[in-house]
């Protein structure tokens, strides 16, 4: 389990315009360019120094390839990061707040204690 | 030293802006109704004559990221931009630009170090709609030097409640005894009963109506005592998975001090979440 780096993903992709639309249209390509090139970039550094330990487990690239919002929610990825991403890809498609409840109807099945959330 | 001319608490909603400023169609039912509330919050500062303002909010996943993620932050900047592109895109909030007040923002920092408050802070930072939200909706001037505090309700591990309230005691304080003739009105904003991303979102009412009721209650009593009795960091899990951004209320009740009760209340029943205004007078209500 690695919910930082999910964290991460959800993060530096819903900040950038450009990500946000390749995430929507491309997913599996995106979520590739993104763990070969992202996913060690330590963001508060200038000069590009790098990490070298971090990756995806399958099912973690999985329900990103997928946009599997539930999967995500169950791993423990953080829900506002998730839901503000996802709004912003597919918000477009539907009509006032649809979405959002579609969204959240989807994980109705979830009950109290959710998955920790904590990185 | 300085006066604390007013202490305010509220909610911080980003539809306000664009509920608000709709017209037609586009208007909701409800923004009249939301607007005549807002209207009457704002008087209570205006009417309190502040001439700086000390914003506690919280960022969300901004600038303040989890490769260094501070608990308690404070702005130290002759200016701070405002609202990042994603609450453009998803609130239609405009951007801003807010004078600093270094001054007050050092003196916090001392103050709070010197009284074991171990203080992060930033010199370069562009503040979100946990601020610019009060500041739309309280002093759509920004006209106002600021002094932004941040407190992490977000990314856990939390500090506990009690140690939100702690702090809210303390700004009270070093506000208090900062050198200077100038009207300080201290304002945070945090959230009631919330659900972000999961189940219970965006229902017909906040996800737990009960929690929003007893929560008006204590903060408009300030009732610091039964508040930290019931509330704890596991507690705030079960009204809903955003709610420990109520312990921004407990910090702003910590500042209004134990006991006190609010001057102004009021709320508004949302869809998906309760509004909720507080302003205390410190000096006595000047309306």
């Amino acid at each position: 389990m690695s919910r930082y780096l999910l964290d991460k993903f959800l993060f530096t992709v819903d900040r950038d315009p450009e990500l946000v639309e390749r995430y929507r249209t491309d997913p599996v390509g995106l979520v590739e360019w993104w763990e070969a090139e992202m996913a060690n970039r330590i963001l508060g550094a200038t000069t590009g120094e790098q990490s070298t330990w971090l990756a995806f487990t399958d099912d973690e690239r999985e329900a990103l390839r997928t946009h599997d919002h539930v999967a995500l929610f169950g791993m423990g990825a953080h829900p506002f990061l998730t839901l503000t991403l996802f709004i912003a890809m597919f918000e477009r498609d539907h009509g006032p707040m649809e979405y959002q409840r579609a969204y959240g109807a989807a994980l109705a099945h979830v009950t109290l204690p959710y998955p920790d959330i904590s990185t | 030293m300085a006066t604390v001319c007013a202490v305010i608490a509220s909610t911080h909603h980003p539809f306000y802006y664009r509920a608000s400023t709709a017209t037609g169609d586009d208007r909701p039912p409800f923004a009249d109704a939301w607007v005549e509330k807002i209207e009457r919050f704002r008087e209570t500062l205006t009417a309190a004559r502040p001439d700086v303002l000390v914003m506690v909010g919280s960022d969300h996943f901004h600038q303040l990221w989890l490769d260094n993620m501070p608990q308690f932050l404070v702005g130290k900047a002759p200016a701070y931009d405002a609202n990042w592109y994603n609450e453009e895109r998803e609130f239609g909030l405009p951007r801003l630009h807010l004078a600093g007040e270094e001054q007050l923002s050092a003196h916090i920092l001392r103050q709070g170090l010197d009284s074991g408050f171990d203080l992060a802070f930033s010199n370069e930072l562009r503040i979100d709609h946990s601020i610019t939200c009060p500041i739309i909706t309280l002093r759509p001037e920004a006209d106002l030097p600021i002094v932004p505090i941040y407190t992490n309700i977000f990314a856990p591990p939390l500090p506990p409640p009690w140690r939100f309230v702690e702090l809210g005691k303390q700004i009270r304080t070093m506000v208090e005894s900062w050198p200077s003739d100038q009207r300080v009105a201290i304002i945070g904003t945090g959230h009631l009963s919330l659900e972000l991303g999961g189940p219970r979102q965006f229902g017909p009412q906040g996800p737990d109506p009960e929690f929003d009721r007893r929560a008006v209650d204590w903060i408009a009593r300030g009732d610091l005592t039964g508040c930290l009795e019931e509330v704890t960091l596991d507690s705030l899990h079960l009204p809903g998975n955003a709610t420990h951004g109520f312990m921004d209320f407990m910090l702003m009740m910590g500042a209004a001090g134990d006991g006190v009760a609010a001057d102004h209340v009021d709320s508004l029943d949302l869809f998906h979440t309760m509004e909720a205004y507080f302003t205390w007078y410190p000096g006595g209500d000047p309306r």
